[in-house]
């Protein structure tokens, strides 16, 4: 359920700020309320002194830029204005998330500051804003169209966009930056020059269009453009009911297609306020875990392969292989499962569930071993991976990196561990961090989260019920048993309304994330009491990697740039949506 | 088409250690066509989650090299078959028609998954409704993603048609080439009908 709380009666976290904004230059002009975090309400030319003082004041130091989220309130009464900028922070020191609203006043011209100075990671997020909404950023140093292409007329996610209208595009219509166009600029002895890599180019793992500015073998300055697979989730979503987004949602990360399922369906169950069996949870928490090794096993799979090392691609895809027949067996599919459904899953587990997960764990230690094996102390692997693609500690932070990104900057955040959901809290395992920050960290990383999961999925299978519901029993929501549909009027009423209305989620709104297999993998939904959603926004993990892509290769080589875009694991489907 | 023929009518005295004499029947283009499809060179323009699927057809569980078709190439030169995994969007679709057209002929194409082939269920502002608006295509191969298996015979479909000397007869396509258009499938309404949404880019 939304709980929308009284101004007087604030969490105690929401009253603290409140109290500390009050003492600040800022009293008086940020609203504080609670929804399912403290939401601060500010209006755009507060919303730069707002950011420094959110980052900056000792009590709070939000330093990890998470989101921005467009919102077009144009059917959506009662609020105060059209256009809304939602943002998401994170305090790593106290560990808590926080959303910013920025109301912006004007429907014709939205302006905002950009908040690049005080995170750098915004920019990406803004550009989209920019793109899918037309938000102009005052400040912002480079307010290009993102991931639509530079023929598109209009901003696609404004409620009065009409869903399937294409614009013609031809190869004339691309926008090179600014700079790319300048060839008479030199550096030292060499002419620098213009190098174009992708956006079909075996390295660029789906399709990354990277500029390059070389001076002889060192890039000097390089830009990535993106938005060769924006196939419009967030507004598609807008146009099918609740239920019916979940096969999107296999799409965004396919290479770990349950994980981003189940990040889902628990946003839509905790706005619905209903509880999955333990059965339920543990079959999403075993077959998430085992997506997570997956995903890994593409990603090291992948990174190797570009380096010309293709033994292990195949070692790390016969483990793939393994799993798809488990995950075949549960859903029908093998890759883009659409397992989950909202209160629970769209059929139980076949029989033999428990002796395929024991003979998988059996399985992927010895392939996992033998690909260490290869690889960990290669002398060729080690010296193209350490010290290449270093990301520091604050970089990290700043670029707003989750995950095995961040963690092998020496970060140790995890959702699993500081929000645990589900059972992770029950169970015995460690975050694998490393200090490093380079490729080689990230690899070490991985291989050791592989190692976990497998932990994690042992624990679960010891405490994994044999027998049970895995739907929660609340016919609103979940579809009753057929047999039941067949002979009983209420249920087949049931049926009906569910399948043809869909599920009516109270209004309200709500952001909730679980880790996924790139890191915080978030999803802000609004209800407006229909049986789809009004707006969801996906928070793509992988979304500001790519971003920082671009100043991680500033002064290294092409061959390393090759090898650091690898260990970011770049999937186009999360990335553009 | 191969066969070990009737033994001829010997003339003459016969060469002491010659059996009956091998040869075969058939057509040049039947022949050509038989070394053509068994030896196809796949570029797969890989997008999105067919891509992954691709991966597993070329890996060693389902090994295509079996079926002739295994030297995976990622320069258009160096290909016959481009095989189209996953979903193509507008911002693409010059890309992949620079891609075909740099491929020489004699060349086919496949397109895998429905994104490629109709754009799925992405009925959407920046999704291609299907490759063909764009290049000629030979085997369409449905899922989402196709199996291995679906995909593998997909490929036999098109050895098939290979060997029987078909050709895509599609036009449409060659219309966006010349920057038509008209080529496109439009959404809801068609761009020119279509009021201005919101502001225009900048």
């Amino acid at each position: 359920m939304s709980t929308v709380v009284e101004p007087s009666t604030l969490s105690a976290k929401s009253e603290t700020l409140r109290g500390r904004l009050a003492q600040s230059p800022l009293a008086g002009l940020v609203e504080v309320s609670d929804l399912d975090m403290t939401v601060l309400e500010v209006a755009p030319e507060n919303w730069f002194a707002l950011a420094l003082f959110l980052r900056d004041d000792r009590g709070f130091l939000y330093d990890l830029y998470l989101d921005l989220a467009g919102v077009d309130n144009l059917r959506r009464p009662g609020r105060r204005t059209r256009f809304e900028a939602v943002v998401h922070l994170h305090s790593l020191t106290n560990n808590e998330h926080i959303r910013i609203k920025v109301l912006l006043p004007d429907p014709e011209k939205p302006v905002l500051p950009s908040v690049i100075e005080v995170w750098p990671a915004a920019n990406w997020f803004e550009r989209e804003a920019f793109d899918l909404f037309g938000f102009e950023f005052t400040g912002h140093p480079n307010l290009r169209r993102l991931l639509c292409h530079d023929a598109f007329v209009g901003h696609a996610l404004r409620k009065d966009y009409a869903p399937g209208q294409r614009w013609f595009f031809t190869e004339g219509d691309l926008r090179w930056p600014d700079w790319a166009k300048n060839t008479e600029e030199r550096a030292g002895h060499f002419e620098t020059q213009t190098l174009s890599i992708g956006p079909s180019h075996p390295a660029t793992h789906g399709i990354v269009h990277l500029i390059a500015r070389m001076d002889g073998e060192r890039i000097v300055r390089a830009e990535t453009q993106i938005g060769y697979m924006h196939r419009c989730f967030e507004k598609m979503a807008e146009t099918h009911t609740w239920n019916q987004v979940i096969p999107y949602t296999d799409r965004l990360n396919y290479v770990s297609a349950m994980i981003n399922g189940v990040g889902y369906v628990r946003t839509v169950e905790k706005m619905l306020g209903i509880e999955v069996p333990k059965r339920g949870v543990l079959i999403r928490t075993i077959l998430s875990e085992f997506s997570r090794i997956m995903d890994h096993c593409v990603n090291i799979g992948a990174n190797l392969v570009d380096m010309g090392a293709l033994t292990n691609f195949w070692y790390l895809f016969q483990n793939r292989e393994n799993i798809y027949s488990l995950l075949e067996a549960c859903s029908g599919a093998r890759l883009t499962v659409s397992y989950v459904r909202v209160g629970g899953l769209a059929i139980d587990v076949p029989d033999d569930f428990v002796a395929r997960c024991r003979s998988l764990l059996e399985s992927i230690p010895t392939f996992v071993a033998d690909v260490e094996k290869l690889v960990t102390n290669n002398r060729i692997i080690r010296n193209r991976f350490q010290g290449t693609g270093v990301v520091t500690k604050e970089q990290a932070i700043g670029w707003g990196l989750t995950g095995p990104m961040l963690r092998s900057s020496g970060v140790p955040y995890d959702v699993r561990r500081t929000r645990p959901y589900d059972f992770y809290d029950q169970f015995d395992w460690d975050v694998a961090i490393a200090p490093d920050g380079d490729n080689f960290s990230r690899y070490l990383v991985r291989i050791e989260e592989m190692r976990q999961s497998l932990k994690i999925i042992r624990q679960a299978l010891d405490i994994f019920p044999s027998s049970g519901p895995v739907n929660s029993d609340d016919w609103h929501v979940v579809l009753p048993p057929k047999d039941a549909v067949y002979h009983d009027m209420e249920s087949l009423i049931y049926h009906f309304k569910i399948i043809m209305e869909g599920i009516r989620v109270p209004k309200g709104e709500r952001y909730e994330w679980i880790e996924g297999g790139n890191g915080e993998l978030g999803f802000y939904a609004i209800a407006d009491g229909s049986g789809g959603p009004y707006r969801l926004k996906h928070r793509a993990p992988c979304f500001p990697a790519m971003a920082c892509f671009e100043r991680i290769i500033e002064g290294s080589s092409i061959s390393d740039a090759v090898a650091t875009l690898g260990s970011l694991n770049i999937i186009a489907g999360e990335l553009e949506r | 088409m191969f066969g070990r023929g009737k033994q001829l009518p010997v003339h003459g005295a016969a060469p002491a250690d010659s059996g009956p004499a091998d040869f075969l029947t058939t057509k040049l283009e039947t022949m050509v066509g038989w070394a053509r499809s068994n030896s196809l060179w796949p570029l797969p323009f890989a997008t999105a989650c067919c891509g992954i699927e691709f991966m597993s057809v070329v890996s060693s569980h389902y090994d295509l090299s079996r079926f002739g078709a295994e030297v995976v190439r990622f320069s258009p030169r160096q290909a016959d078959l481009l095989i189209v995994a996953g979903t193509v969007v507008d911002k693409l679709a010059p890309t992949l028609r620079k891609i075909y057209d740099q491929m020489p002929e004699p060349k086919w194409v496949i397109s895998m998954g429905v994104c490629a082939s109709s754009g799925g269920f992405y009925r959407a502002y920046h999704v291609t409704q299907g490759i063909d608006e764009i290049i000629p295509v030979d085997v369409y191969v449905p899922g989402c993603p196709p199996t291995p298996e679906e995909l593998m015979y997909g490929i036999f479909e098109l050895q098939r048609k290979i060997q029987a000397g078909e050709k895509s007869r599609d036009t449409r396509s060659a219309r966006f080439a010349e920057g038509d258009k008209h080529a496109w499938t439009p959404g809801e309404r068609a761009p020119e009908e279509a009021a201005v949404p919101g502001k225009p880019a900048a």
